[in-house]
């Protein structure tokens, strides 16, 4: 039982801390899923009709103008797919980017493993994610898209992992940055809007032509992501290069996010 | 079968010695922080990268505690005294790893948990049942022992019949009690409070140091940080006294208290008031000079039960100032202020100061029964914006015998600390 608190403590994951203090990643989580349906009529359905309102939005506009005929799925599905892992990203990072500041009550007079809280808030989107997945499976048989269940579910399973954990990267980055530079308070919905159109939500990026622009939208980690997730109802040959160059960044992302968050951890309580 | 005995016995020895290895050792623990001058309340990015190619133009250093050393023993409660910015809670925050030492390490050989404030991380959204497991579990308690402790602390917060009701319909006073309920049942080897018992009303504090005292005597170590001097003399063995980022006494309670009192009244020998006294101060006027006479105009420090007495005190004015507000406050050592006395219903000529040095007298009829009370002298204008205030800067006795012949005071030292004059009449 005995420790040491000294000034400069040894980089590592903490894993063993995070164990100990496991129970809080669920009541971080619970907390914030209570609060953001508290005083909504609709409550959970939001959770459902986020991605369904969009999806409609994006069918109404662009339905017309981006589907092509290469796709061999429907335009709303092919949209809510994608929508229903980016909204998961987004969410994320933008509810991990910010957590470290909106908790700054708390990490200023409490210790726990901080990497608690940017966890915790990815978990809140994941929680969305499945609720929505409710809806994407009646989709499925409204549409009657046929699926080899255990192709179905391995994809989807490997395209939330990557999504969980380049969000959980990026967000812990953001939060970490955040806490120092408050510009990231501004940086990020543009960063997210602009990750948006570069991810293959709304159209295919084309695999033939081996542009700069294919190679560009690959180090976004969600087009790994979108692209494995709809491997699983679609079947189209993947482009191997720009899936390995998205799963390389969003690994990269990963380490990059925890090593500068453990870095400077210990440092929020000052800043926040 | 003696064999056998010694046998028993020896353990015991054995783990004597590691049994008292002290639960936490605090070694040379110093706290820096650099301060830009126009320092921004938080950095932004353009700052940092302009600062990448030029250097910092100019930066301080200053230290909130100087190379702090000291090892707490196990069921130790130990009272950390101070004035405000001398560095206690940085120490607490430092204990409780929210904050990394600049250098110097602390060995804990316990579990520590902190309550630097109560109720941290309630949700006014949340109801009360549910706010007792979130605050619980952020101070470190298993969601297992929150279940098992639940009624108790349900309890001892009385707010039953309001569990499932959100938090933002709780009366700040309803919210207190919840909070502290929480940490009352908290069971850490080590546990760290500031402060906390600074708030709410006299029946719930009473309540919140019938509880600490219990946790002290129960056997674990506490460190407390508070300005009520009182509750720290009731709770604590053994007392730090920090000023100005250092340590400067480390022993008994009350010794610290009483060191505390002395060093915090500068002026009690000479009469002088150094220039560095003041806590707030706009440097147009100074306290240069303050003395307490007796009945007989002698200066004292020690003043007879129902007697007057005269405060005289220096004002040095960098203009003239028309119409200014004196006052004088009187505080017990626990930091209750008592009494105020102010100019402010005097002639014009008695509120008006002139440039250069200004003698003020002030004839106070004693009213407080005996005991130690200490001076608060402040000039304000007269909307009550303070141009310089000195806080406890002389400290006196209220003796126990009447001057001269009158009678003494036979009662209780603890019967209230103001005498009020007042009529009588039996009607039989």
């Amino acid at each position: 039982m005995e420790y040491e608190i000294k000034s400069k403590e040894k980089l590592t994951l903490g894993l063993g801390e995070l164990w100990q203090y496991r129970e809080l990643f669920y009541f971080f989580t619970w907390r914030d899923i209570k609060i953001k349906y508290k005083q909504t009529v609709l409550g959970f359905a939001w959770a459902v009709l986020q991605p369904l309102i969009m999806m409609l939005i994006f069918n109404a506009f662009l339905g017309t103008k981006l589907y092509d005929a290469s796709i061999p799925l429907p335009y709303p599905i092919f949209i809510f797919s994608g929508l229903l892992l980016w909204n998961f990203f987004s969410t994320g990072i933008s509810a991990a980017g910010t957590s470290m500041v909106s908790n700054a009550d708390i990490i200023k007079k409490i210790y726990f493993p901080r990497l608690i809280i940017p966890i915790s808030s990815v978990l809140v989107a994941l929680f969305d994610f499945f609720m929505a997945c409710i809806l994407f499976i009646i989709l499925l048989a409204y549409y009657q898209i046929s699926i080899h269940l255990f192709h179905f579910f391995f994809f989807s399973l490997v395209g939330i992992l990557i999504t969980s954990l380049s969000s959980f990267g990026l967000g812990s980055l953001l939060a970490a940055l955040n806490i120092k530079y408050r510009d990231f308070r501004y940086i990020i919905p543009f960063m997210v809007q602009a990750l948006l159109f570069i991810s293959p939500v709304f159209y295919q990026i084309p695999i033939a032509r081996n542009s700069w622009f294919n190679y560009f939208a690959a180090i976004n980690p969600m087009y790994a992501a979108i692209e494995l997730f709809r491997k699983g109802i679609m079947y189209q040959p993947l482009n191997t290069n720009l899936i390995a160059l998205s799963l390389f960044s969003s690994l990269l992302l990963l380490i990059c996010g925890i090593y500068y968050f453990r870095k400077t951890e210990a440092y929020f309580a000052d800043l926040a | 079968m003696e064999f056998i005995i010694l046998e028993k016995q020896k353990p015991i020895l054995l783990i004597w010695p590691e049994y008292m290895k002290p639960i936490l050792e605090i070694k040379n623990i110093s706290k820096k922080f650099t301060i830009g001058h126009g320092q921004k309340p938080y950095l932004n990015l353009r700052d940092s990268l302009v600062s990448i190619f030029q250097p910092r133009i100019s930066s301080e250093v200053f230290f909130a505690l100087k190379s702090i050393s000291f090892d707490v023993y196990p069921g130790e409660s130990i009272g950390i005294i101070g004035k405000n910015g001398a560095g206690k809670s940085t120490l607490l925050k430092i204990l409780s790893k929210i904050t990394p030492p600049s250098s110097g390490k602390i060995i804990s050989r316990g579990r520590i948990a902190s309550l630097l404030e109560v109720g941290t991380g309630f949700h006014s959204e949340l109801s009360g049942r549910e706010n007792i497991f979130l605050n619980g579990s952020i101070l470190g308690m298993k969601k297992k022992e929150i279940e098992n402790k639940f009624d108790e602390i349900v309890d001892f917060s009385g707010t039953e019949f309001f569990l499932d009701t959100p938090l933002k319909h709780y009366s700040s006073g309803m919210k207190l009690r919840l909070a502290f309920a929480v940490a009352a049942f908290l069971e850490p080897e080590i546990l760290i409070i500031d402060e906390v018992l600074a708030v709410g009303d006299a029946d719930f504090q009473k309540k919140c140091i019938g509880k600490m005292e219990d946790v002290s005597k129960s056997g674990r170590t506490i460190l407390f940080v508070s300005h009520n001097m009182a509750s720290m003399r009731a709770l604590c063995s053994k007392g730090l006294l920090i000023s100005k980022g250092e340590l400067i006494y480390s022993g008994k309670m009350n010794e610290a208290i009483d060191k505390y009192i002395s060093a915090s009244s500068k002026a009690a020998h000479s009469g002088e008031i150094p220039p560095d006294a003041s806590s707030t101060n706009k440097g147009i006027a100074k306290f240069t000079k303050i003395v307490l006479k007796g009945k007989n105009g002698v200066a004292t420090d020690t003043i007879h039960y129902r007697s007057m007495m005269c405060l005289d005190f220096e004002v040095n004015a960098l203009e003239n100032l028309p119409d200014v507000m004196l006052d004088i406050r009187i505080c017990t050592p626990d930091g209750l202020n008592l009494v105020h006395a102010m100019n402010k219903y005097t002639s014009p000529e008695e509120r008006a100061l002139k440039k250069g040095r200004n003698f003020i007298h002030c004839g106070l009829a004693n009213q407080l029964q005996p005991g130690q009370y200490s001076f608060s002298i402040g000039i304000h204008y007269p909307d009550g914006s303070t141009i310089e205030y000195v806080e406890n800067i002389l400290n006196f006795n209220v003796l126990n015998i009447a001057d001269e012949n009158n009678e003494g005071f036979n009662y209780n030292y603890n019967l209230c600390y103001v005498r009020f004059e007042s009529e009588w009449k039996i009607e039989n």
